[in-house]
């Protein structure tokens, strides 16, 4: 199969973190799993002239698209000309040549949540009038509207992530690849089930102190995050902590908040992103799934059972206390 | 009877950029640098709460994620009153260390030597070998560097806990506490990029190539043999005569990078056949050119505005032209050197001024100089100190934050009213490089560099066009932002 990919109205980390894969050289990766890359901006010998003929054919049909990959979000202003983003040495706006590529592409893939819902673009005033590929936030919809289809029967799938795990992205194009993503793959929002089914609280070494509400309240304190610092991992769908970042990392193994970052909206959470916002002091955001009168008992059962070994290094940025070393009774 | 040419999608680029041509002669007259691209941060920001700034600024760029971060944490910091401790400190130096480092490592073997595998170059004597080693996604050097890259990115799992886009920089210090274990594996992993930088990018010690301090031992060193992918850029550069291609300005602009204790490790300033004093207050954002609102004068960024419109007569640009004292500067790797004082860097500016050549090998040798700086702040970081501090932020208040990016000069400019964003202003390393004209009609440093190069209206678009525009590193995504 071949890929195109193009980026619209993004920050490019959606590549860069690609790049960052650590399973081997990424091309060879793709090759090795009959992927063949047509033309990516960032990493193809092909430019300009040739470049922009070859995106001209692969929109008027002279040349087949597998595999349509679309990174940023897609801009439909000012006043719906497409003018903030014109595309490939020319006057034509890139929305136009996203929609003429995906209306014969095999499979059209999201990359990142700007393409998917609109994401950090369309943050505070949104004012490239920025969208997603099929959503425009929560909404289905988006530039192509919440009938699309592409070329098998599926919906945009949407690799969603600020930026997406490098696994997300190449697993998503494999599975394409090797015709085993079906639409049972996806959740209610089109991203892959393989890592949306998760919650990036599953693996969180802070598990601990979340079981005890041992929370932190300033950076670098090593207690749970949920309570005070804006931490959504217990609502957030990803597999962030299962499948490590950069070797060993994640978000709250960096020491901040989850941001929910493949959930649409997650631009606009209506408080401040570091700060839990709470009605009487209860976090509003609860655990997926979680019934907030058992939230409120357990929590308050927990805090009261917390060791004061949990209790004293939640507020601390280093061990205080070890655990206690326990010998078998003779 | 000049004629023009629109070249564009220009690949190979951190983001969208197209240039046209006017040519004339068989040489380009004229050159206008065009970033197509506009999504509008300064106005999202307006409004948002202060601390919000450093979830949004990363993602203006994929590349540049926590140079924006940390000129954001600065801005804020200096808007605060802050000052993290020496943890935090260090570990903001490590994590924007590792950023720059693994930019200037993407952009030599990714984006800037495939160039030389192009089938313009059949026949010459090193063709064959640039094909096997550096062509796009199929030579042997980015399929040997994506690895090493990954393998050195681990940094950043362990000191951001992701990249791009942490929030584990911020103007208290760092959310990321790092225990002694942890600090080892960390010097592993700058072991381990060392090794790759030394047996495969350089055929030297990192030590000997930060040493080296004119033109003539450069060439000396080369002749030494010894393998690497410099000396082998070197052969082609030597060939083609690089030195002498894409000379800009010769105004190079640094703000100083990495804090060490009561100084920066690369000193702030300017340089223009000379020491010269940077006067940060002389900064204006020019908009003749930009489609933007025209507020009259242009503006220094602390009072800047950005309001987009869709036609105006002479604009033909996203990017607005930053000009300092009125004047066209280049900001990036080789700027820094010649700013701090790098022998190297200020023997291939007096020789031949910013060129193709210099600004490539001054991105290198930065390598040789900041990963040893980086295995010293390894061991200065101190666990069970402190690592963030809380900062208070004045409803009323303003602040800015100026670094050195991978690409140069990065500045934030804030204003707080209320306890929220009332203005946010942004000036990235290719706003400079990139600018297009000002009211005065001066071309910005590209342009510059671009005029006078053969150049055809129809023919293929000459290499040399391709090495000049990718000599100078530019994110166009942090250019517009």
């Amino acid at each position: 199969m071949n890929l195109l990919w193009l980026q619209s109205g993004g920050c490019g980390g959606c590549t860069l973190s690609w790049l960052g894969s650590e399973h081997g050289p990424l091309f060879r990766v793709l090759a090795d799993e009959g992927i063949e890359l047509l033309w990516h901006p960032s990493v193809s010998e092909t430019g300009v002239d040739e470049a922009r003929e070859l995106i001209a054919q692969c929109a008027d049909g002279r040349s087949s698209v597998d595999l349509l990959c679309i990174e940023g979000s897609l801009l439909r202003g000012p006043r719906g000309t497409g003018g903030f983003h014109r595309f490939g040495g020319g006057a034509q706006p890139m929305i136009d040549w996203v929609r003429r590529i995906a209306a014969r592409a095999r499979h059209v893939v999201a990359i990142g949540s700007c393409s998917s819902w609109g994401g950090i673009t369309a943050a505070g005033i949104n004012p490239t009038d920025a969208c997603g590929l099929q959503y425009d936030g929560e909404a289905a919809g988006g530039l192509f509207g919440p009938d699309f289809r592409d070329a098998m029967g599926l919906p945009v799938i949407n690799v969603a992530g600020c930026p997406p795990h490098p696994d997300w992205i190449t697993e998503t194009l494999a599975a394409l690849a090797h015709g085993r993503l079906r639409a049972e793959h996806l959740d209610d929002y089109g991203r892959p089930r393989f890592y949306a089914d998760q919650l990036v609280h599953h693996g969180c070494p802070r598990n601990e102190y979340y079981e005890f509400k041992a929370s932190a309240s300033r950076h670098s304190e090593q207690g749970c995050l949920m309570e005070q610092l804006g931490c959504k991992g217990t609502q957030a769908h990803a597999d962030c902590n299962q499948r490590l970042w950069n070797g060993e990392g994640s978000c709250l193994r960096g020491g901040y908040a989850c941001i929910r970052c493949t959930d649409p909206g997650f631009e606009e959470p209506g408080h401040a992103f570091e700060t839990t916002p709470k009605v009487a002091g209860i976090p509003i955001g609860l655990p997926a799934d979680m019934p907030k009168a058992w939230f409120i008992a357990l929590a308050a059962l927990s805090k009261s059972a917390t060791p004061a070994r949990v209790r004293e290094n939640a507020h601390s940025d280093h061990l205080l206390r070890a655990p206690t070393v326990k010998r078998n009774k003779r | 009877m000049s004629a023009r040419r629109v070249v564009g999608p220009f690949n190979r680029v951190e983001g969208d950029l197209e240039i046209s041509l006017d040519i004339d002669a068989g040489r380009v007259a004229a050159a206008y640098v065009n970033s197509p691209l506009y999504r509008g941060f300064e106005q999202i920001l307006q409004g948002k709460l202060p601390a919000d700034a450093l979830v949004l600024v990363p993602r203006i760029c994929g590349i540049c994620s926590v140079a924006q971060s940390a000129a954001a944490a600065l801005a804020l910091a200096d808007a605060a009153g802050t000052v993290p401790p020496a943890n935090g400190r260090l570990a903001a130096n490590l994590t924007l260390a590792t950023e720059n480092l693994a930019d200037h490592l993407t952009h030599f073997y990714l984006f800037f030597m495939p160039d030389f595998a192009r089938a313009d170059y059949a026949g010459r004597h090193w063709h064959a070998a640039a094909v096997e080693r550096f062509r796009a996604t199929v030579g042997s050097a980015p399929n040997q560097m994506l690895p090493a890259r990954a393998d050195f990115m681990r940094m950043m799992g362990l000191l951001a806990g992701k990249w791009p886009h942490t929030l584990a920089v911020q103007p208290g210090g760092s959310t990321r506490p790092l225990q002694s274990s942890e600090i080892y594996r960390l010097h592993r992993t700058l072991r381990e990029f060392r090794g790759f930088l030394e047996s495969v990018t350089f055929g030297a010690r990192l030590e000997h190539v930060a040493a080296l301090a004119s033109r003539a031992e450069l060439d000396h060193w080369r002749g030494q043999g010894g393998g690497g992918d410099l000396r082998a850029f070197l052969a082609i550069a030597a060939d083609l005569d690089l030195w002498r291609l894409g000379r800009a300005t010769d105004r190079f602009m640094s703000y100083g990078a990495y804090q060490e204790q009561g100084r920066r490790l690369f000193p702030a300033g300017l340089w223009h056949h000379g020491a010269a004093a940077l006067d940060i207050g002389t900064i204006d954002e020019d908009i003749s050119h930009a489609w933007y609102a025209a507020a009259g004068l242009p503006q220094h960024p602390g009072a800047g505005s950005t309001l987009p419109v869709t036609e105006k007569d002479g604009a033909y640009s996203w990017c607005k032209a930053p000009r300092l004292a009125g004047q066209v500067v280049e900001t990036g790797a080789l700027a820094r050197q010649v700013v701090a004082g790098h022998p190297l860097a200020r023997d291939m500016v007096a020789a031949g001024g910013g060129s193709v050549a210099a600004r490539v090998v001054a991105r290198l040798v930065e390598l040789a100089l900041v990963l040893p700086a980086m295995e010293r702040w390894l061991t200065e970081l101190a666990p069970g100190e402190p690592w963030c501090i809380a900062t208070q932020l004045a409803d009323e208040t303003s602040g800015v934050g100026l670094i050195e990016a991978a690409r140069g000069s990065l500045g934030h400019w804030l204003t707080v009213r209320r306890g929220r964003i009332h203005n946010y202003q942004i000036i990235a390393p290719t706003t400079w490089n990139f600018s297009p004209r000002d009211a005065a009609g001066q071309p910005g440093a590209l342009e510059q560099a671009l005029a006078g190069l053969p150049a055809d209206a129809t023919a293929p678009l000459p290499a040399a066009i391709h090495h000049v525009v990718r000599s100078f590193d530019p994110c166009m995504v942090c250019t517009v932002h």
